[in-house]
């Protein structure tokens, strides 16, 4: 009766035809001119094609973030330094549609999200940093925190340019240089973010972009950098570890997670709906801190998943440049194929899925909100990280039933705790081990919050004061 | 619908509700209003709305007049623009409107029981309301007793909504909760089960006469309420939002709430309505506006 029609976003951002290399301030093609495409994933139409780099790339990149470290960055005062990051921030406020509209092609997230959250979120990241950038003596990390020096970046590509501002933001106030390497799917708003650089006229050097590969990212794992941050999966953080090991490059590492979201049987049944719903299908279930695990009290199990499913049937999976969609396109074929491999072993193992009745596009790589029921905390599904629209539900009798299977994972990066009770909450955030605990809300983000994990979820943090520590001589 | 419940009982179920969680609650309703609704959408969202609305007067200087001219208006609201769902007044000009209205389908409603405050004697209020009824009401909209609310006399509230219900014979029965007098989402949501089970035709938010009347999120816990009613019990309740609501921007988020909450079943003017005054000339401009391409004016809607 009441259909909305499409509402599709009317920006179109400049998007070029060909991207270099973003070192030393210019944008260069690589030295062996080797070039990559970027897709769209809610159409697989090409986008544009952009440079990959070698090793001999991200030598020159590392090159030209050591001496504007050591000429310009560095030497700095702390307020200049934040002079250059609150005009970077007001730039991505005044380009906000631009850089939203550009995400939501690159990535196939929802316009809604990358307009309410993405772009919001990392301009924040921005201003938060750019006030500590002469205040950093102040932090409690000592009287005279110095930089590191040239730090090496490698960011995923479900949130581009968040994870970009959680990476760039912190190094650049506490006075080092960087070298980024975007996800290779996912490459473009970084690169704008390098015009953007240009354009604020921050120091040549100061900030490099290498899109690229694996491959990119190792050699810059390699290369001459003081410290290496990683966010991506646990096996590359791990084989990260292995390579870093007995050098004098720090290393910070944010990998993957399997959440539980606690829901006892006196929470706020519709809020707590709500919550699970944004836990799992928020960005299409592409986040690491994603609560991918419901465990649900028996007593209230049956009326959850009652109101879940109903809930679940309303969301909007489509176009990911309308404005009511609530669920876009999976990244790319390769991380399609691997939620249906995994949620193909859940079927397999005996769990029983569900899923709503809603109409998929034709072309480009889509995944239906998926709900695993009957799951047991031996399934695949309940142990391994999905990193798609797939919830897995689980119940339990008691308080410490629920916190036993809550921690029974090697990761420990978040976990949700649904009731109205403070006592209670307060009793399970001490026991469950994850670095983050949400009390009647979940993913929830603020550039003053550190966020990292405990266990293979990895290690240091990044937001917040205990951020700077990652970035800092102390 | 007889109640199948002694007070004590309701009052019990009542104060065992789980809570609401505000911020949950709001961040929701905040989620939901940013849909756009666009293009012929829009133009139907505008016409349910119209359909929708319980065209009110509530004031001192009412007169047979100007009652009069609010029912022509909500029989024939522009051009072929829907009827509204009903002409809501005072007791004292319901003779007045059912005259104005017969044969139209529009509904009369009246407020009764000692509206706003309801600070009146029991028997006072009865007598108000079958005296509306009486002299032609369709529909009763009845204030609750939040003093009693408040001080947790639940059974008295309950008894009260019964005795209503049973004045009003044949009229169906809106119950206000005043909602900026409950203040707490927890309030709101037990007062609207007891409205509930204590016979309620329609639970509504506010009369319009104090600081805070309807809200998105408070709307759409009593959404929450009265589907949680209908799959507890097998009874649908309507629900209406009433005070504060002025524009087309507005009426179509607590549309789109209905829509994703409560569905098809509660989208039409029999179990969905807004009380209002000003907001159906905002639904009319904004209704030429979609037909001719450009905004005309104040001046080219009635003003009553």
């Amino acid at each position: 009766m009441f259909e909305y029609a499409p509402a599709p976003e009317s920006v179109r951002p400049q998007i070029n035809e060909h991207y270099g290399l973003f070192v030393d301030g210019e944008f260069v093609d690589a030295e062996d001119g080797a070039v990559f495409k970027s897709v769209n994933p809610s159409t697989e139409e090409a986008l544009f094609t952009v440079a990959e780099a070698g090793e001999a790339d991200v030598a020159k990149a590392v090159a030209a973030a050591r001496r504007a470290q050591e000429a310009v960055w560095g030497p700095m005062s702390g307020s200049e330094r934040g002079k250059y990051l609150f005009r970077i921030a007001r730039l991505l406020q005044e380009k906000a549609r631009e850089f939203a509209v550009a995400e939501s092609l690159d990535n196939g997230k929802p316009i809604k999200e990358t307009r309410d959250f993405d772009v919001p979120t990392a301009a924040q990241h921005f201003f938060y940093h750019a006030g500590w950038a002469d205040k950093l003596a102040y932090a409690g990390l000592g009287p005279d925190p110095r930089p590191l020096g040239v730090v090496g970046q490698v960011i995923p590509w479900n949130f581009p340019l968040l994870m970009l501002a959680w990476k760039i933001a912190p190094a650049l106030a506490c006075g080092n240089t960087v070298v980024l390497k975007p996800a290779e799917t996912t490459p473009l708003t970084a690169l704008m973010f390098a015009e953007l650089c240009q354009e604020a006229d921050l120091p040549a050097g100061v900030v490099n972009i290498l899109p690229g590969a694996g491959a990119t990212g190792a050699a810059l794992v390699d290369s001459a950098v003081d410290k290496i941050a990683f966010t991506g999966s646990t096996a590359v953080g791990r084989a990260i570890a292995r390579t870093v090991a007995g050098s004098t490059k720090r290393l910070t590492l944010e990998l993957g997670g399997k959440a539980a979201n606690i829901v006892f049987d006196d929470a706020p049944l519709d809020q707590a709906v709500e919550g699970i719903v944004n836990g799992i299908f928020f960005n299409q279930g592409h986040v690491c801190c994603a609560g991918s695990r419901l465990l649900v009290q028996e007593s209230v199990a049956d009326e959850v998943l009652e109101r879940l499913k109903a809930r679940v049937e309303t969301l909007r999976v489509g176009d990911p440049l309308d404005k009511n969609t609530d669920i876009g396109a999976i990244n790319s074929a390769e991380q399609l194929s691997r939620i249906r491999a995994l949620t193909e072993t859940g079927a397999g193992e005996g769990a029983e899925a569900w899923q709503p009745a809603c109409d998929l596009p034709e072309r480009g790589f889509w995944f239906r909100p998926t709900v695993f029921t009957g799951v047991q905390q031996s399934m695949r599904i309940a142990q391994e990280e999905i990193f798609g629209p797939v919830l897995s539900v689980l119940t339990f009798r008691t308080p410490d039933e629920a916190i036993a299977k809550a921690n029974n994972t090697p990761y420990g990066l978040s976990a949700g705790v649904w009731t109205e009770k403070g006592s209670k909450i307060l009793w399970a955030a001490e026991r469950l081990r994850a670095g983050v605990v949400w009390a009647n809300t979940f993913n929830q983000f603020d550039a003053a919050s550190p966020f990292g994990g405990l266990k293979e979820s990895g290690y240091g943090r990044e937001g917040g004061r205990q951020g700077l520590e990652a970035y800092l001589d102390v | 619908m007889g109640s199948i419940l002694s007070g004590a009982e309701a009052a019990a179920l009542v104060r065992a509700l789980p809570g609401v969680d505000a911020v949950g609650l709001e961040a929701r309703a905040a989620g939901l209003a940013t849909r756009s609704v666009k293009q012929e959408s829009k133009a139907r969202a505008i016409d349910l709305a119209i359909s929708m609305i319980d065209l009110t007067t509530l004031e001192g200087a009412d007169t047979p007049g100007k009652v009069r001219s609010l029912a022509a208006k909500a029989v024939r609201p522009d051009g072929d623009a829907p009827s509204t769902a009903a002409v809501c007044v005072y007791p004292s000009m319901v003779a007045t409107a059912a005259e104005a209205l017969e044969g139209t389908g529009v509904k009369v409603a009246s407020v009764a029981t000692g509206f706003p405050a309801g600070q009146v004697p029991l028997d006072v209020r009865l007598a108000d309301t079958e005296a509306a009824v009486r002299a032609g009401a369709d529909e009763i909209d009845m204030v609750i007793n939040r003093g009693a609310f408040l001080s947790g006399d639940l059974e008295r509230v309950f008894h009260e909504i019964a005795a209503v219900k049973a004045a009003s014979g044949d009229a169906r029965l809106k119950v206000i909760l005043e909602t900026g007098e409950l203040v707490t989402y927890d309030d709101v949501r037990r007062a609207s089960w007891l409205a509930m089970h204590a016979g309620a035709d329609f639970i509504k938010t506010s009369t319009g006469k104090v600081g805070v009347n309807a809200t998105l999120p408070v709307t759409l816990l009593m959404m929450q309420a009265v589907r949680d009613f209908r799959a507890a019990t097998g009874v649908q309740v309507g629900v209406k939002p009433a005070g504060g609501i002025r524009g087309t921007k507005d009426a179509i988020k607590y549309l789109v709430c209905v829509n994703e909450t409560l569905g098809d079943d509660w989208l039409t003017n029999e179990w969905f309505r807004f009380g209002a005054s000003s907001l159906l000339n905002d639904l009319l401009m904004q209704r030429q506006k979609l037909k001719t391409g450009h905004y005309s004016g104040p001046d080219y809607v009635t003003v009553d």
